[in-house]
């Protein structure tokens, strides 16, 4: 039986989220504390150890990361939060910001100490107003503690956090967008290199983490990286917050293990399809994702076994769709969004996007034909090869991967069948 | 046309925000709730422009780029109805007709006494009670016929 840990999640509802004594007596800023005895580098030693992927979807070991940036010898340096969480089916930072914001707080005081960095910024989406709330009321009560601001506990070191908003923009959870966002500008990515760590926020060196990666930095810092990487497997180390959704039982955020296969996370936390419906497909990390079907679902979440399989662990999003959907219908819902979303810097992902949609639509009007498969492929791959960000570069994943899995299903719409009944061929077919 | 809002309630949002450049979407996003029809208008962008010494067209260049920001009025309430694809697969497609018949218009439109404009949205994070709805800062999820219709009369007795 697949069970959830409590390693991340550990004080979520047990504590309130603006009461500094709560987050004390649950062992907050014990690691704060460790930190401002060990040096820097020391540190950075036990994030490596911890074998901490980046949590936002990357996957980029966030030791090698912030070694990069501890050797560039430019200052000031700035610390990032990305929060903006927009990937759809991805609500976990929010169970972060929401019932822990005191320890994601604590890790970005740690990577300022690692970075002597007197100056963080939390990026949250704008759809999170009650999140930027607790989490600037979080920051107001450790301001007036002294745990944040200057000489924080006494020491010699300051840190300044500031919380800002997003306003509505999926790129902007890309990092280098999310930068230019937080300088004012409209949300359109950078060209890289130079890398962030270079060249960030206002041009200076700059660390950007996701929420879960930096909530975890307490745990590695006050037990050892050793420890931490002991909860997972080989190649990942700890546990990941996953988030299920879609046509599952059980709908929710899990922390496990890394190396809990799919099918105990689908079936026995999620307690699997309902209404006796059929398990149809699966997506993992967010509308960029790639499908699979059931044959996949032995495979570990873990990120050389995801890889090993064509997959990805991503944001941690499960998005389960049973056999009522359409295949074909699931797509067009997915590549509208990212039309919506493509912030129309580069050519490749704005029309490509239009042009996938305009396919996609034929297949649901029945007016496809084989030659559109060819079509598919050739604008997916420039896309996926051009695109100036990853954005552009994963828009037609979902596409790509759903034509592997379900090419059939593709092909009867030429015919004008829609197995599942949803798409109703308004300009030809049956 | 400044609908309730005052040139001297822009100047505080701004001030309140230190006149900084970086802080322009919370400003926006501040004069747009203020407005009281979630929108910017016009003379507001233009005094941001002003105030934070940036051209109008870089004013612009945010506000018509990020999808929270409107330059028309709309109502009073905001029905965001998630069309991202957790919320496709639970049925947001019903979720649409259900508003659209209890509101008596089409997504993207706005009741005739001004109190709701019905629109989509990406992803709100409420995957776990898809299909969802948010207006303002609250979510409601789990929706059915029977919930839209409580939303919609609770939000009408409260615009009141």
């Amino acid at each position: 039986m697949a069970k959830t840990v409590k390693l991340l999640s550990e004080n979520f509802g047990k504590i309130r989220p603006d009461s500094l004594e709560d987050y004390l007596n649950a062992g907050g800023f014990e690691a704060l504390k460790k930190a401002f005895t060990m040096k820097p580098l020391d540190i950075i030693e036990e994030v490596k150890k911890s074998k901490l992927m980046g949590r936002g979807g990357a996957g980029y070991p966030t030791g090698s990361k912030w070694e990069q940036l501890y050797r560039i010898e430019k200052f000031p340096k700035y610390i990032v939060c990305n929060a903006d969480e927009g990937e759809p089916g991805t609500f976990k930072d929010k169970l972060i910001l929401n019932y822990d914001p005191m320890k994601l707080i604590e890790g970005m005081i740690i990577a300022g100490y690692v970075f002597n960095s007197n100056h963080g910024y939390i990026y949250i989406r704008g759809e999170y107003p009650d999140s930027q709330n607790i989490m600037q009321t979080a920051a107001d009560v450790l301001e007036k503690t002294g745990y944040l601001g200057e000489n924080i506990l006494g020491s010699d070191f300051s840190f300044h956090l500031h919380v800002r908003t997003g306003a509505g923009a999926y790129v902007c959870g890309e990092n280098s967008t999310l930068l230019n966002s937080l300088e004012g500008k409209a949300g359109r990515p950078r060209k890289k290199p130079p890398h962030l760590a270079e060249v960030g926020l206002f041009e200076l060196p700059t660390l950007v983490n996701n929420v879960e990666s930096l909530a975890n930095i307490p745990y590695i810092v006050l037990n050892g990286g050793d420890k931490y990487a002991s909860f997972g497997t080989e190649a990942s180390g700890g546990t990941k917050l996953v988030c299920l959704s879609g046509n599952v039982v059980n709908r929710g955020v899990y922390e496990v293990r890394f190396g809990t296969t799919l099918r105990e996370i689908i079936y026995e936390l999620g307690g699997g399809v309902p209404n006796g419906r059929k398990l149809k497909l699966v997506q993992i990390g967010g509308s960029s994702g790639p499908c699979f079907d059931e044959t996949l679902l032995d495979t570990p979440l873990c990120y050389d076994a995801t890889w090993k399989n064509g997959i990805t662990v991503g944001s941690g999003a499960l998005l389960v769709v049973d056999d009522s959907n359409c295949v074909v219908d699931f797509v067009k819902c997915i590549t509208e969004f990212f039309v919506h979303e493509s912030c129309g810097k580069c050519t490749l992902c704005r029309e490509g996007n239009k042009q996938l949609l305009k396919i996609i639509n034929k297949f649901t009007e029945g007016t496809a034909s084989e030659k559109d498969f060819d079509a598919i492929r050739r604008i997916s791959d420039a896309m996926t090869n051009g695109a100036f960000c990853g954005l552009g570069e994963t828009a037609s994943r979902a596409l790509t991967t759903c034509l592997e899995y379900f090419k059939d299903e593709f092909e009867e719409h030429i015919n004008g069948k829609c197995r599942a009944g949803v798409c109703s061929f308004e300009k030809g077919g049956e | 046309m400044m609908e309730k809002i005052r040139a001297q309630e822009v100047y505080g949002i701004i001030n309140k925000h230190n006149k900084s450049k970086e802080q322009i979407l919370s400003i926006l996003l501040e004069i747009q709730e203020a407005s009281g029809r979630n929108y910017v208008p016009e003379e507001c962008a233009q005094i941001v422009a002003q105030e934070l010494g940036l051209s109008l067209s870089k004013v612009y260049d945010v506000l018509t780029f990020y999808a929270m920001f409107s330059l028309k009025p709309r109502g009073k309430y905001i029905l965001e109805i998630c069309k991202s694809a957790p919320c496709h697969v639970n049925g947001s497609k019903n979720v649409r007709d259900m508003f659209e018949k209890e509101l008596g218009i089409s997504i993207g439109e706005t009741t005739e006494d001004n109190m709701f404009t019905l629109q989509y949205s990406s992803c709100f994070g409420a995957c776990d009670i898809a299909p969802a709805v948010k207006i303002g800062g609250k979510v409601y999820g789990n929706l059915n016929e029977q919930k839209v219709k409580e939303i919609v009369d609770l939000y009408r007795k409260e615009g009141q």
